[in-house]
């Protein structure tokens, strides 16, 4: 099994895709709940792999592409097709999945394996039937976006229109229709006349969930800008730009590094962003472009490693992080396999662990807490004794259902939230 | 031997001496450990540019933090007494800029040169019998920057490039003054435990010039004079003579 570098439900919850270091997509479904089992909510299972993308090479600058999957976003689904998009670090594509469960049988020209029958043979006519035959998923490239960017991209967005599409590298941000391969617009560009001007690169960037010409961009420096794409076709200069100055207590080094956010994700509701940078997430308001309207803290003990993190290039890892339906509780990924929930109403927070040693099939997650000195409880983990190769990244929260999908770096987790008061 | 501490003063362009030490590992000066992080970075990004293609946001980071820190130094003075000797270039030549650092293979294929700091390999073994005077280590300093000027305008090709590259770095690690160690991570060992107080000290104030409160620095023992060389020169020797070979580097 390969490292897993992205993680995605589609917008039911039902499926769930994940990508991998090795190009590869495997896509899980929901069991439909058991009559028989009321009290079991149905399991994911594999419904489908397939090999998105593969190592290229660019033969301009002698280096590698690599296949590995960066981000998978699911399509809207229209008809009994589901649609997704997967990318590397060049190209994007369009994958449609379908499903067949019936066959044709009596061909009057060909036989059961297909081969042309002796028409000699051939004495009455007969109907085609549809037979039902074991469950076939087939999955195939409908669009091929390529070419479209110089740089990495690392996010890719599909506009709530259901036509339109945005894919960001660390420049720059290009607009696609979903259905035209060989055009895209470039919607934003901060690459400098002058490259040794370089200070600041695009870090994540996500269509408005319900407002088709709104789009936020995240920056290596901590802000956010959100641009409207009705003001002009090139939106470099942002609607609104978030962001909170410094705390010079905590000035240091690593302060631009630390401030970086490697995720922003609108709220479901469309009222709130979610951003990630090193040590915190917060919650902004879009209406208030100062300072967020709430900040937690992931791992603060980490502050005072920040050179050894630095040196071990740790410092760099970009966590993602999740609502949930309902945006009342967010969601990120820590190191030891740790991943930390924040409720948003009751601000109770809970650092729970993603290991085959930890949790039993069906077990409940025990709560885990990391002291820093002091005193110290049985179970504890003590900073020192993190291990930091050990890295929750993707994380994925149901749309709905609290139910959600943890990648810790080649396994994935799947908890769910026991509904029925009697199981507890 | 015992760890002798100065107290740091504001940073308002007078020539600063630091806490001399015994022993590096007891309590570093904060200018060393940030030199430390300035080598260090220099280091990252070095080796990235020996990747297939490096991460650029990485690089940027790196690159900005690179800037910082020289920033910091050209302000506070410990940059001052090159400004001071130079034919008229402004202390922000001296900055690097973020395509030198940041330069990935792509650029390459254009043909600039971006020596980062591998220019400033002096001879070691001049430099070990120099006395401490500080105009002959600043006067080496001056060179290495203009080096690393008329070398960015070169046109070579990437061969060369990535020959010079591997060149410099191995070169780095010999000047420092521990063995030669075969690879990077050797060269931290030693020097891993260091970086806890490394921590202490530079996740603290950086450039606050109301140096009224320095928490790390606070084990420092009674503050003395700062002006006279007289009473640690010896100090000041070894002490340049650290400073010279990871500048040099």
């Amino acid at each position: 099994a390969d490292i897993i570098s992205t993680v995605e439900f589609n917008h039911t919850g039902e499926l769930l895709a994940t990508g991998d270091k090795g190009g590869r997509v495997v896509i899980f479904q929901r069991e439909p709940e058991s009559k028989n089992e009321p009290y079991s909510q149905g399991e994911y299972n594999v419904y489908s792999t397939f090999q998105s993308h593969e190592p290229e090479f660019d033969y301009l600058k002698s280096l590698e592409i690599e296949e590995k999957i960066n981000k998978i976003k699911w399509l809207p689904q229209q008809n009994a097709a589901h649609s997704l998009l997967s990318t590397n670090d060049k190209t994007i594509k369009l994958w449609k999945i379908t499903e067949r469960d019936k066959r044709p049988e009596g061909y009057n020209l060909k036989d059961e394996e297909g081969k042309l029958k002796d028409l000699s043979t051939v004495t009455s006519l007969q109907v085609p039937v549809l037979k039902p035959m074991d469950l076939m998923v087939e999955v195939t490239p409908r669009r091929i976006f390529a070419n479209g960017h110089t740089y990495h991209v690392n996010s890719i967005s599909v506009n709530s229109d259901c036509e339109t599409y945005m894919s960001a590298d660390d420049l720059r941000i290009n607009l696609w229709h979903l259905a035209i391969t060989d055009r895209s617009f470039n919607i934003v560009d901060i690459k400098p006349a002058n490259m040794e001007d370089l200070t600041e690169v695009i870090t994540a960037s996500e269509f408005h969930p319900h407002h088709c010409n709104l789009f936020v961009y995240s920056s290596s420096k901590g802000s956010l800008r959100l641009c409207d794409m009705r003001a002009s076709a090139l939106c470099d200069k942002h609607s609104k730009l978030y962001e909170e100055p410094e705390d010079p207590s905590n000035r240091s080094f690593f302060s631009e590094i630390i401030s970086s956010v490697s995720d922003v994700k609108f709220s479901h509701s469309g009222r709130y962003m979610l951003t990630r940078d090193y040590l915190t997430v917060k919650v902004w308001d879009l209406n208030m472009e100062t300072k967020p309207v709430e900040t937690y803290q992931v791992h603060d003990y980490l502050r005072s490693k920040l050179c050894s993190l630095y040196e071990n290039d740790c410092i760099f890892d970009k966590f993602e992080c999740a609502w949930n339906g309902s945006d009342s509780v967010i969601m990120t990924g820590a190191y030891n396999n740790f991943f930390r929930m924040f409720d948003r109403n009751t601000k109770r927070d809970v650092t729970l662990e993603a290991s085959r040693e930890s949790s039993k099939p069906r077990a409940i997650l025990k709560p885990r807490r990391v002291c820093v000195g002091g005193k110290r409880r049985k179970d504890d983990i003590s900073v020192d004794s993190l291990d930091f190769t050990k890295k929750i990244l993707h994380t994925a929260w149901h749309p709905t259902e609290n139910i959600i999908a943890i990648a810790a770096t080649n396994n994935l987790y799947i908890f769910q939230d026991k509904v029925n008061s009697e199981m507890h | 031997m015992f760890v002798r501490g100065l107290k740091r003063k504001c940073f308002d362009g007078e020539e600063d001496i630091e806490g001399t030490l015994a022993g590096i590992k007891a309590i570093p000066s904060y200018n060393l450990q940030r030199q430390s992080l300035l080598d260090m970075s220099l280091v990252k990004l070095q080796l990235c540019h020996m990747l297939v293609e490096p991460n650029l946001c990485r690089s940027v980071l790196i690159a900005n933090t690179v800037r910082q820190i020289q920033e910091e130094m050209t302000q506070d003075g410990t940059w001052q007494m090159i400004n001071t000797q130079s034919t008229g270039q402004t202390s922000l030549d001296r900055l690097v800029s973020t395509d030198i650092l940041c330069r990935s293979s792509r650029e390459q294929a254009e043909g600039k040169h971006v020596p980062g700091y591998s220019t400033f390999n002096k001879d070691f073994e001049d430099d070990q019998t120099q006395d401490s005077s500080e105009t002959m280590s600043t006067a080496s300093s001056v060179q290495a920057p203009r080096n690393l000027q008329s070398n960015v305008w070169e046109m070579e090709n990437p061969q060369e490039n990535r020959g010079n590259f591997q060149k410099s770095l191995d070169q780095i690690f010999e000047t420092l003054e521990n063995k030669s160690p075969n690879s990077v991570e050797d060269l931290f060992s030693e020097v891993d435990n260091s970086y806890y107080d490394l921590d202490t000290m530079l996740t603290g104030m950086m450039s606050n010039t109301k140096m009224g409160h320095c928490d790390g620095l606070e084990t420092f023992s009674s503050p003395t004079t700062t002006t006279s060389n007289s009473n640690c020169k010896s100090d000041l020797n070894e002490l340049d003579h650290i400073v010279e070979i990871l500048v040099e580097s």
